[in-house]
């Protein structure tokens, strides 16, 4: 058990295909207290739901919508009150649709604001309203994708918010870090999850990592899960600023296997 | 109504907390049974993991009625 004894809260559950859902039962796995948050009435409905089908009736939910700093503030007071907070995993994202189509040359001034706040400075403002609230070396994760570093079709804004929130992983890690607190960032595979649906054509970027990445195959969330529990435990007590791969390779293709390509005129 | 049919009723009545007799062919999601935008894409997600079948954007786009579904599990599981 190694989460045992540890508690901290898990922001983004929107149904059982969430990467947070993976990780959130990863962390119940290995024994820690885990609290979820959900953003309005809407997403608290399918975590209520989550909660009745697996029969769980110990977990907190707290509301917190992250483009409003005073849920932010309540949500760690009232976590804070119930002892220190020895993790928080940062599942959140947001762009409209219409962003995550077509050329990124046409990204709306609202649209890319609203991706920076939703999708990157939550992490930001997360970490100061927790600060107070974290035990001697607590960890922050959050969840990021290729988008960032490398040129996704039809990412678009959401690359450049995810590259806000790797490089927000790092500044902050060096802020939090003399006082124990590690920050990092898992950049996984693509999964069929509801957020990711709203990228367009998102169910081929599945078919090519299947077919590129060195292992075959797309991600579970149990896998993610578990590489974010490991961030969240002691085992990964030196490490911090870093963004941690879980993409069955995919990130380190530059040629694959040529079968794999049909480029036949 | 076939096997099919049913099972996809069933589906849409469990994710939209609608009943079986609402779910006429014509009756659409977010106009007649209503759906937000999130829970026809949940909707789609849950039709592909009960039939074992990919529907990618260009095809969900226009699963709109009780109808479509059925049709397009029909034609594709």
């Amino acid at each position: 058990m190694l989460m045992k004894g540890k508690k901290g809260v898990i922001l983004g559950v929107a149904n059982h295909r969430s990467i947070a859902w993976g990780i959130f039962e990863s962390l119940r796995n290995q024994g820690a207290d885990v609290t979820l948050t959900y953003m309005n009435d809407r997403m608290k409905d399918g975590v209520e739901k989550l909660f009745k089908k697996f029969d769980i009736n110990d977990v907190d939910l707290l509301e917190c919508d992250v483009t409003n700093q005073e849920t932010i503030d309540s949500t760690f007071k009232a976590l804070g009150e119930k002892g220190d907070i020895d993790f928080v995993v940062h599942c959140l994202a947001f762009a409209d649709k219409s962003e995550l189509e077509g050329e990124f040359l046409n990204t709306s001034r609202e649209g890319y604001a609203m991706a920076g706040e939703v999708s990157s400075f939550s992490l930001v403002a997360i970490a100061k309203a927790a600060k107070d609230h974290l035990s001697e070396n607590a960890s922050i994760v959050s969840l990021t994708y290729l988008g960032s570093e490398r040129i996704c079709t039809n990412y678009n804004v959401m690359g450049v918010a995810k590259a806000g929130l790797e490089c927000s992983t790092r500044y902050l890690a060096n802020d939090l870090g003399p006082k124990g607190v590690r920050v990092n960032s898992i950049s996984a595979g693509p999964v069929n999850t509801l957020a990711a649906r709203g990228i367009s054509g998102f169910t081929k970027m599945l078919t090519i990592q299947e077919k590129i990445s060195p292992l075959r195959r797309v991600n579970t969330i149990e896998e993610i899960g578990d590489a974010a529990m490991f961030l969240c435990s002691d085992l990964s007590r030196g490490i911090t600023s870093e963004v941690i791969h879980v993409d069955c390779g995919f990130s380190n293709v530059g040629v694959g296997p040529m079968e794999a390509y049909n480029l036949e005129k | 109504m076939s096997s099919t049919a049913d099972k996809v009723i069933e589906v849409i009545c469990e994710k939209l907390s609608v009943t079986a007799d609402q779910c006429l062919p014509e009756a659409k999601f977010i106009d007649d049974l209503g759906a937000d935008s999130l829970d026809t894409v949940e909707l789609v997600m849950e039709l592909e993991e009960q039939f074992n079948v990919t529907i990618p954007d260009e095809v969900s786009e226009n699963i709109l009625t009780v109808g479509d579904a059925i049709k397009f599990v029909e034609e594709n599981a």
